[in-house]
């Protein structure tokens, strides 16, 4: 982090559709030093600069749901062409005991894939429990099954897998999955529930937080978790999601 | 050599403080949980973010980089505005008078009538002090020169909030002006209570590769211990200048870096980018650093170290 220029310029080698608005972007050479969970700042010159979760390191990897101008610019990029790359920033996963239960709320899988991949690379069973609002919205549950992780999913609407919200997929592969931690990533209610969950059944967890980011460095403020949330989960007032997080760890006592 | 005992409290325009590291302005100062949490972690006092008159967002994305000298931010003075300012400044006061650690109120405005309405609307939340922000470089294109570039606009601006609040009051000023002691001077003769220098300096990075500036704003304000000679230089021509006391920041990331900000004159020390480097655990951790560096070389207490680089 403390090369001399900001960015990395660095281009893009594949960029896949991933679902009807999301794309992977495979970048051309790996990010150094980075661990799941953690995040870069995305720059686009006259475009824009948003974060975005690590879903690879080598090559380095992000899914980009196209949800509005910037993210739409990037998913328009195409092989050969270039952006701009700042990080890896923030505090990621850390792979407790040998069965990894993931769970990860839309978007929230990319950086779950990244965990997985180096949990089964140290050849340890993951379960992954992905719930979205429809089949469509789904992400990664076919790259989460080649690398050998088993897979749960819930939709909202019932058009793929169980009928609900993901953390009853969860309550189901729980069943017989005995996992030692639970990882999630996903949109807040989510989040409080899994950790309300964690709570209840004293299950050590993870969880990635999603924030407005925008200095990515710990110093403007802008992403720091409301009081409330922070109560609700345990979590000392004033945490910032870039620099604190994006990822909290709760040990049952 | 025997180890002396260390006093590391100060007195700033009559507000006591457990050590003079000071939150700088600017930096993890917008809600009344994170001022909390930086008094917390060992800070003397702190400086909540500046406030205006009205919202604004500030600039688009990217507003703040790290690079090989420290950091460039042109965050562009987001705040909530004036209304939703009061609030919180009394939350955060009476959160971090609990723990003895003083609030300072940093405000801007766009003209000298309004840094006067801004003066007299936060004495309403009765913050320890009032830090008027005469020097932010990142609103150009808006706001114009800075009040901080001239004599008479920073006298003009002292003046109006001098009448306007009955709180003491510190002058920040920027680094980028050719005598920056006779700013401050004009600062004391309106009746200022203290000077806070400096504000970041003004700079740019370009991306070679990209062929553009890197922060949305083009151009920001340089933080981080590449300006740390700067600010020195500043501070001292400063002190030997004005009776007021001075808070010196510019690029302090550790003890002795703080205790060089002392030795050319400055009362109490802020601390802005070094949270970045070392956490916001850093106020604990320079105070530490600077009792075992005033311990091993018989320094009782500020007082003793105050100001002896410039005489």
């Amino acid at each position: 982090m403390s090369d001399m220029q900001a960015y990395q310029r660095y281009f893009i080698s594949n960029s896949q559709p991933k679902n009807y608005r999301t794309r992977s972007l495979v970048l051309d050479r790996p990010l150094a030093e980075a661990q799941p969970g953690q995040f870069v700042m995305i720059w686009l010159p006259d475009v824009g600069e948003k974060p975005f979760s690590i879903a690879n390191a080598d090559p380095l990897t992000a899914a980009i749901a196209a949800v509005g101008p910037f993210s739409e610019a990037l998913c328009a990029l195409e092989p050969g062409q270039p952006l701009w790359v700042r990080g890896p920033l923030g505090q990621g996963f850390e792979l407790k005991g040998k069965k990894h239960l993931l769970v990860g709320g839309g978007y929230g899988a990319a950086p779950l894939y990244f965990l997985a991949k180096l949990a089964r690379a140290r050849g340890e069973e993951v379960c992954v429990c992905l719930g979205a609002r429809s089949q469509a919205e789904l992400l990664l549950a076919e790259d989460f099954r080649e690398i050998g992780c088993r897979v749960e999913i819930a939709t909202e609407d019932g058009s793929a897998g169980h009928q609900g919200l993901v953390l009853e997929a969860v309550r189901a592969a729980l069943a017989d999955f005995p996992a030692q931690t639970l990882y999630a990533c996903g949109p807040k209610p989510m989040l409080l529930a899994l950790a309300a969950f964690c709570k209840d059944n004293r299950l050590a967890g993870q969880f990635s937080w999603e924030a407005m980011m925008r200095c990515g460095i710990g110093l403007c403020g802008s992403c720091e978790i409301d009081e409330p949330t922070c109560d609700a989960v345990g979590l000392p007032h004033g945490w910032l999601t870039c620099k604190d997080g994006p990822v909290s760890f709760y040990q049952p006592a | 050599m025997n180890k002396v005992s260390v006093d590391l409290t100060c007195e700033l325009a009559g507000v006591r403080m457990h050590n003079p590291l000071v939150l700088a302005s600017g930096v993890l100062g917008t809600s009344a949980a994170l001022l909390e949490r930086v008094g917390a972690c060992g800070a003397g006092a702190v400086t909540s973010k500046s406030c205006g008159p009205e919202e604004r967002a500030g600039h688009p994305n990217p507003i703040a980089v790290e690079w090989a000298g420290g950091v460039i931010n042109a965050v562009g003075l987001t705040n909530p505005g004036l209304e939703a300012e009061i609030p919180t400044l009394i939350d955060a006061r009476e959160r971090l008078h609990a723990q003895g650690i003083p609030l300072i109120a940093s405000i801007f405005a766009p003209t000298v009538e309004d840094f006067g309405r801004m003066a007299a609307g936060v004495s309403a939340a009765e913050p320890d002090l009032i830090e008027v922000n005469i020097s932010c470089p990142n609103v150009g294109d808006e706001f114009g020169t800075p009040f901080s570039g001239s004599v008479e606009s920073a006298a003009a601006v002292t003046r109006m909030v001098r009448t306007k609040t009955k709180l003491p009051i510190a002058i920040k000023l920027a680094p980028n002006v050719p005598n920056i002691a006779r700013i401050a001077f004009a600062a004391q003769e309106e009746g200022a209570d203290a000077i806070t220098a400096i504000n970041t300096v003004p700079g740019m990075l370009i991306d070679p590769y990209a062929g553009r500036p890197v922060l949305s704003n083009k151009v920001g304000g340089v933080s981080g211990w590449s300006i740390k000679p700067i600010a020195l230089r500043c501070v001292a021509e400063i002190s030997r200048t004005v009776s007021i006391p001075v808070i010196g920041l510019g690029g302090v990331s550790n003890g002795l870096d703080a205790v060089e900000m002392i030795m050319a004159g400055a009362t109490a020390v802020g601390v802005g980018s070094a949270v970045w480097q070392r956490g916001v655990e850093v106020f604990a951790v320079i105070a530490e650093e600077m009792y075992e560096f005033m311990a091993g070389e018989g320094y009782p207490d500020l007082a003793s170290m105050r100001g002896i680089a410039i005489r």
